[in-house]
């Protein structure tokens, strides 16, 4: 299945046009198409997985200081090239596994030289690693350049499938109910379809330009997913924000993939680009620039400060939707492009070196200030946005201190609790009819106690608590910052551990504690909801122990060529980061448990766990950041540098985006008012307006007497008699 | 022989020609005077193809009675129109082709 | 050479010819007669077309094919010398393609005054011009092509277009028609200078070696300026805006699809390969030219209150990228310029008529005005909005293909440029992405999303006619195919482009 593993994004394809021309007309609208299109993707992808999980690890790759890979490149992608034709052509007339070829070219060159230095190189400890499936076929060609398309299968794209498509099922299933009476459900599942498309499409890519096309199809189905119900400009106006950031780090993206184009030999192929970076072929200037180029767009995508605004204002989407942006697709997309482009922009920011770095400082950066947002919400979906915003940051953290492995599997567990953490607000708006948890919330617990029983566990496993999920991966980006010298975002990501904790509580409190502050009367939401919910909550629950201690059978699945290449450490698992990991963890669920039950009991109790708490300070902090929601006291720090930062999210960055977008038009407006129809224009009009002009003048003196026109001519041949006259 | 006469001759003819074109309100007239103009041409052209032995200037000079002889024919046909429309030949009121 | 082979380039332009003809000899009532006729004309033609398409040798587009070369002016040695190569042949499909689809989207959408006969006619001598200007290899053959889709479009303009159409039309006449002037004169120094002859492929081989250098500056130069004011580039786009906002949506869509490419096919098949030494020299210029009118355009469309101007605008833009990618003078670049073209005409042409559908029904272009075309007529809505991410350059639709191949071109120019200056119009034309992005989802918001306003809220919409679909479901799964499938293109024009800039490699190595 690994080699025919394009199938599983043209099944989404073909799903979106099916249910586009034929959706309409079909019993149920078109879900039939979709959901049977996402269950065979999933299936397909799991397929993968356990192929991928049963592949014989036989690649040896040393890191890129004991051996320079750089010469034999040439002629190992010459060599490869009639076998990738062969594979194509064999793809093409279906003949099964004996066409399944794949070694990526530097590979079978290492192999190879592998084999002749094998006396001299025997006593190096390089791990073996899983084969690449490569199935490329040519797309098209430009001067001698020949860019090609397909599929490349490592452990990254493989967890990645699987992940996507499982999400991706959860939501479809999902949507099946909640959005039942929509407006335009038909529309709505043919845009879920190629969402999930373009996804796949970018993870199974094995060039720029194919992860481009993938990118840019997640871009426009956010564009119509979060402008679903346009009739409301504000949805409309969320749309075209979320469009336009995105778009704009796309600017980085583009000049990023140019760059390495050329840099690499004029290739789009990820893996040999990788290499080049890693074996030193660019030089480091250009590195840099692609590798800047690339994290803007980063930046757009996975939505890091200071282009993060985009993705509360998704919120205007449907639940279903931002569970699926948020958890699987879309915003994902930009940690995996550095996780995938990992060798470059390992050379480029020296990420090895330790101390500071731009990825590691700009995810650091998001992780506080998402994580102070989120306090001040009272829209639970926002409450959860801002927390996936946070939980990026620490994913683009873990890349940029060097724990790749880490990032990839917070992305993994991510995806799991926060699609459920969304698929649960979603499941408790969809008895309210609200999305305010302070105004039409509060005790739902006991109303609907599958969705509280599993949105606790989705909380818990986001807040980091062992042994779930959030716990396992937490743990890991937390010690690869503390091993490889980054000793600072140790501490930026221990804060962020309390903060997420702590905001989770607050937002569990709100929703399924104290007493019912809404209309009408709730009740617990159909199977189509619930079940999806205890599946992820499932998987929230015991997903993190893939990679624990002993196990550590998901490091192993995803290692990958470029990684290890770049010499990425592995470290053992440390009691002492994982006890304060989670201590810090309870110590956020804590105070925000007792800040809340403080606030409901007896008066005194504050006082008396306050002095107990080592974190009394913290807890006072919290109490102000939190007079928005009751009337109580002001003056803490959190409350107003949250608010101030929301303020500054609001007032500065957005007004920036904002005056960008006025300033753009005004002088859209001043070029074309002044410059292009005065100036410009003016100057093409002026010249007809002088042969007018000139006209008018000479027209007085056409008077139509004939004798004045005579005297005119003896006038002149006078002139001209006396000028001969006079000059000769 | 002196050509100085021949042309003074002509160059009053001229002048007095160039004096009826410019100043004469009646069409006629100024025909008439056109006319002058063209004869004192003739003269200098004779005079001259005398002086140079040629009879390139009495050539010439017949050609300028022939085409004298035209434009008058027209010129009056024309004066004649502008009276039957205006009942009057003053060139003065003659200006329909003021741009 | 079989006879199809020898008469098919003869034909694509005799056909509408005979078509016209036969339309003049209709009685002037007869109109259904005299949409069948124009119909048939331009369907046979298309069929020539496609005979060219099956009997092409897509494995040597770098020589000439179908080619006929008979003594036409034996005074000024000027032959008719006609044939395509890989560069012309989508360039021809095109403008036969579209010639269909427009006669087709007329058939009951004729603009006052009305009058069938006279308007098909120019659309059929407009096909003359447009295909003979792709298939001439003689200069003044090309010249002649060239000049003769000015009329019909001035007419077109002139007669059927909206309020401002005479300002309009001369503007467009009298501005192409300077910068023809110029180009007539450059034919001129070329046949003195080189040997006495027009023939295009005999003036590739010797013009280069035989002019020196500083001459061969300002024959270039007054080339450049008969194609750039045709492209338009910026600064010489003025007329554009103007013409198609004025003309009636069949004009606008043949003189965005078509006519626009003249210039820019003017400079592939003339100006470049001709006088390779003075390219290199302008082609900084025209680079820098082409990123200012990327983003000027792309400002100017901000500020516009009309939707046919807005999309005027958007061609000083697009037409921008294909300058680009000519101006770097690699495979890359003037690929990326020929499938721009392509896009550019298919794209920029549907959004032309969805442009005119929706003035139609609305009677009015205002943004201000129009709104919740989706809830009014959903299916319209949603060509305009695949229109719009076609244009604004989305992966997959074709229109990305010619925009991000000349962003990446110009990271490595050819040789002999400066990389540092076209490094900068790299970042440059990407930021111009954004701003296409902007300014047509801003208009697709302005127009489809939302509510109708309250004065059109009652009004009937009608959705997409039958006819409206048989006229653009061509083109949109053409927008389509081609996104997915860019060797389509890429596949016929990469043969004939090296052989284009290849001069520039010799030169500079």
């Amino acid at each position: 299945m690994l080699a025919y593993a394009w199938v599983i994004p043209a099944v989404m394809v073909l799903s979106f046009a099916l249910i586009l021309f034929f959706g309409k007309r079909l019993p149920r609208k078109g879900h039939e198409i979709g959901l049977a299109a996402i269950a065979i993707a999933f299936v397909l992808s799991s397929i993968c997985a356990v192929e991928w999980v049963g592949r014989p690890a036989d690649l040896t790759v040393e890191p890129a200081a004991a051996a320079g890979h750089g010469e034999p490149q040439g002629s190992g992608e010459e060599h490869h090239e009639p076998e990738e034709e062969a594979g194509h052509g064999a793809e093409e007339s279906g003949q099964g596994e004996a066409a399944e070829h794949d070694a990526t070219p530097a590979a079978s060159a290492a192999e190879e030289e592998g084999g002749g230095h094998g006396g001299e190189e025997g006593g190096h400890e390089a791990e073996p690693i899983r084969k690449p499936v490569v199935r490329e076929g040519t797309w098209f060609e430009n001067g001698p350049v020949r860019i090609n398309a397909g599929i490349h299968m490592d452990g990254l794209a493989v967890v990645m499938l699987f992940v996507v498509t499982l999400i991706s099922l959860a939501v479809h299933v999902f949507s099946t109910s909640y959005m039942h009476d929509d407006r335009r459900y038909t529309h709505f599942f043919a845009a879920l379809s190629l969402f999930t498309a373009g996804m796949l499409i970018m993870v199974t890519a094995g060039n720029t330009l194919q992860l481009l096309f993938g990118w840019e199809m997640m871009g426009l189905c956010s564009f119509m997913l979060i402008g679903h119900w346009w009739e409301e400009k504000n949805n409309s106006d969320a749309a075209l924000k979320a469009f336009f950031t995105t778009r704009t780090g796309d600017i980085g993206l583009l000049v990023g993939i140019s760059i390495l184009f050329f840099a690499a030999g004029t290739t789009f192929d990820i893996a040999t680009t990788n290499r080049a970076a890693l074996a030193g072929d660019i030089s480091h200037t250009v590195l840099l620039a692609a590798a800047a180029a690339l994290f803007c767009a980063v930046i757009g995508k996975s939505a890091q400060f200071p282009l993060h605004t985009w993705l509360p204002d998704a919120m205007a989407g449907p639940t279903p939707v931002s569970a699926l942006i948020h958890a699987a697709t879309m915003v994902v997309a930009g940690v995996y492009l550095v996780a995938r482009m990992y060798g470059v922009f390992w050379s480029a920011f020296d990420i090895g070196g330790g101390g500071i770095n731009p990825i590691a400082l700009i995810g650091g950066i998001t992780v506080i200030i998402a994580a102070l947002l989120a306090f001040v919400q009272s829209d639970i979906k926002k409450v959860l946005a801002y927390s996936t915003v946070s939980q990026l940051g620490y994913m683009v953290m873990a890349l940029g201190v060097g724990a790749w492995t880490a990032g990839i599997f917070h992305l993994f567990t991510h995806a799991f609790f926060k699609g459920l953490l969304f698929l649960g607000a979603g499941s408790v708006s969809h008895a309210v009819h609200s999305f305010d948890m302070k105004k039409d919330m509060g005790g739902m617990r006991k109303a609907m106690p599958t969705t509280y029983k599993t949105f606790m566990v989705g909380t818990l496993a986001l807040a980091g608590i062992f042994p779930l999920a959030g716990f396992w991966s937490k743990d890991e980006i937390l010690l690869g910052a503390g091993e490889n010298g980054y000793e600072l975002f140790l501490v930026v990501g221990l804060v962020g551990a309390f903060m997420t904790a702590a905001y989770m509580t607050r937002c569990v409190y709100l929703t399924f504690f104290g007493e019912y502050r809404g209309h009408g009367h709730p009740h617990e939401s159909p199977p189509a909801i619930t079940v999806p919910l205890i599946v992820l909550a499932v998987l929230s629950a015991v997903a993190g122990l893939l990679n624990a201690p002993g196990i550590e059978l998901f490091s192993e699945w995803t290692e990958n060529e470029a990684v290890l290449l770049a010499g990425v450490a592995h470290h053992e698992f440390s009691i002492s980061t994982a006890v304060m990991g989670m201590a810090f963890g309870l110590a956020g669920i804590t105070a925000s448990y007792l800040y809340y039950w403080r606030n409901l009991g007896p008066h005194r109790l504050t006082e008396r766990n306050g002095a107990a708490l080592a974190g009394y300070r913290l807890l006072e902090n919290k109490y102000y950041l939190d007079r928005l929601y009751t009337d109580g006291i002001v003056g803490s720090i959190k409350g107003p540098i949250a608010r101030g930062a929301y303020i500054v999210n609001q007032r500065v960055i957005d007004a920036v985006v904002n005056a960008a977008g006025i300033g753009a038009r005004k002088a859209g407006n001043f070029t074309y008012d002044v410059l292009d129809q005065k100036g410009v224009d003016g100057l093409v009009n002026g010249v007809g307006l002088t042969a007018e002009e000139g006209g008018s003048v000479l027209r007085v003196l056409q008077t139509g007497r004939v004798q004045q026109y005579a005297a005119f001519l003896f006038g002149a041949v006078a002139l001209l008699g006396g000028a001969l006259v006079l000059f000769t | 022989m002196y050509l100085n006469q021949f042309l003074l001759l002509a160059a009053f003819l001229f002048s007095v020609g160039v004096y009826g074109v410019l100043a004469r309100k009646n069409g006629v007239l100024v025909l008439m005077s056109v006319e002058l103009i063209l004869n004192a041409v003739n003269i200098n052209l004779v005079a001259f193809g005398a002086f140079h032995n040629t009879v390139a200037g009495q050539v010439f000079a017949l050609f300028v009675i022939a085409v004298a002889a035209a434009e008058v024919g027209v010129g009056l046909a024309i004066v004649l129109l502008i009276y039957r429309n205006r009942q009057s030949i003053d060139l003065s009121e003659v200006d329909l082709m003021k741009g | 050479m079989n006879v199809f082979d020898s008469w098919a380039l003869s034909l694509a332009v005799l056909v509408p010819v005979i078509g016209m003809v036969v339309l003049a000899a209709l009685p002037k009532a007869q109109e259904k007669a005299q949409k069948t006729v124009a119909l048939a004309t331009t369907l046979i033609t298309a069929a020539v077309g496609f005979g060219i398409l099956s009997r092409f040798d897509y494995g040597a587009g770098r020589k000439l094919q179908f080619e006929v070369d008979h003594s036409w002016i034996d005074v000024i040695n000027s032959r008719y010398h006609v044939g395509i190569d890989g560069i012309s042949l989508p360039l021809l499909v095109l403008s036969m393609f579209i010639t269909v689809l427009c006669v087709i989207y007329s058939w009951d959408h004729f603009p006052e005054p009305h009058n069938p006969k006279a308007f098909l006619m120019l659309m059929l001598v407009l096909e003359v011009g447009m295909n003979g200007t792709f298939i001439a290899q003689d200069l003044i053959l090309f010249f002649v092509f060239f000049e003769l889709v000015l009329l019909p479009m001035y007419f077109m303009i002139g007669v059927w277009g909206g309020a401002n159409r005479q300002y309009a039309s001369i503007k467009f006449f009298l501005y192409t028609l300077f910068g023809s002037a110029l180009m007539i004169l450059s034919f001129l120094a070329l046949f003195f200078r080189a040997g006495n002859t027009f023939d295009i492929p005999t003036l590739i081989l010797n013009a280069g070696d035989a002019i020196p250098h500083n001459v061969q500056l300002w024959i270039f130069g007054g080339l450049f300026m008969g194609f750039a004011i045709k492209v338009p580039m910026f600064p010489f786009h003025t007329w554009l805006p103007d013409a198609h906002t004025e003309a009636p949506t069949v004009g606008s869509v043949i003189l965005a699809a078509v006519l626009l490419k003249l210039g820019t096919y003017g400079f592939i098949r003339i100006a470049l390969p001709i006088l390779p030494d003075a390219a290199i020299s302008w082609a900084p210029y025209i680079g820098g030219l082409a990123v200012v009118g990327i983003i000027y355009g792309a400002l100017g469309c901000l500020a516009q209150k009309d939707m046919k101007r807005l999309i005027a605008f958007s061609s000083v833009a697009h037409m921008g990228f294909v300058m680009l990618g000519i101006a770097t003078l690699t495979d890359f670049g003037i690929n990326a310029a020929i499938f721009g073209m392509v896009a550019h005409g298919l794209i920029t042409g549907m959004l032309f008529f969805v442009a005119g559908s929706i003035q139609e029904r609305y009677q009015t272009r205002e943004l201000a005005r129009l709104g919740g075309l989706l809830v009014q007529a959903p299916k319209l809505g949603w060509i305009l909005g695949f229109c719009a991410m076609a244009s604004l350059g989305l992966p997959g639709l074709a229109g990305f293909w010619g925009e991000f191949p000349a962003i990446l071109s110009a990271y490595q120019p050819a040789e002999g440029l400066s990389e540092g200056v076209f490094r900068t119009y790299m970042v440059i034309a990407a930021v111009g992405t954004v701003l296409a992005a902007g300014y047509l989802l801003w208009m697709f918001q302005r127009t489809a999303f939302g509510t109708p306003k309250e004065e059109f809220a009652k009004a009937h919409v009608h959705d997409v006619h039958p006819l409206e679909w048989v006229a653009w479901a061509p083109m949109l799964a053409l927008i389509f195919v081609l996104g997915v499938y860019p060797r389509l293109i890429f596949g016929i024009t990469d043969e004939s482009v090296r052989t284009v800039s290849s001069a520039f490699r010799a030169i500079g190595g």
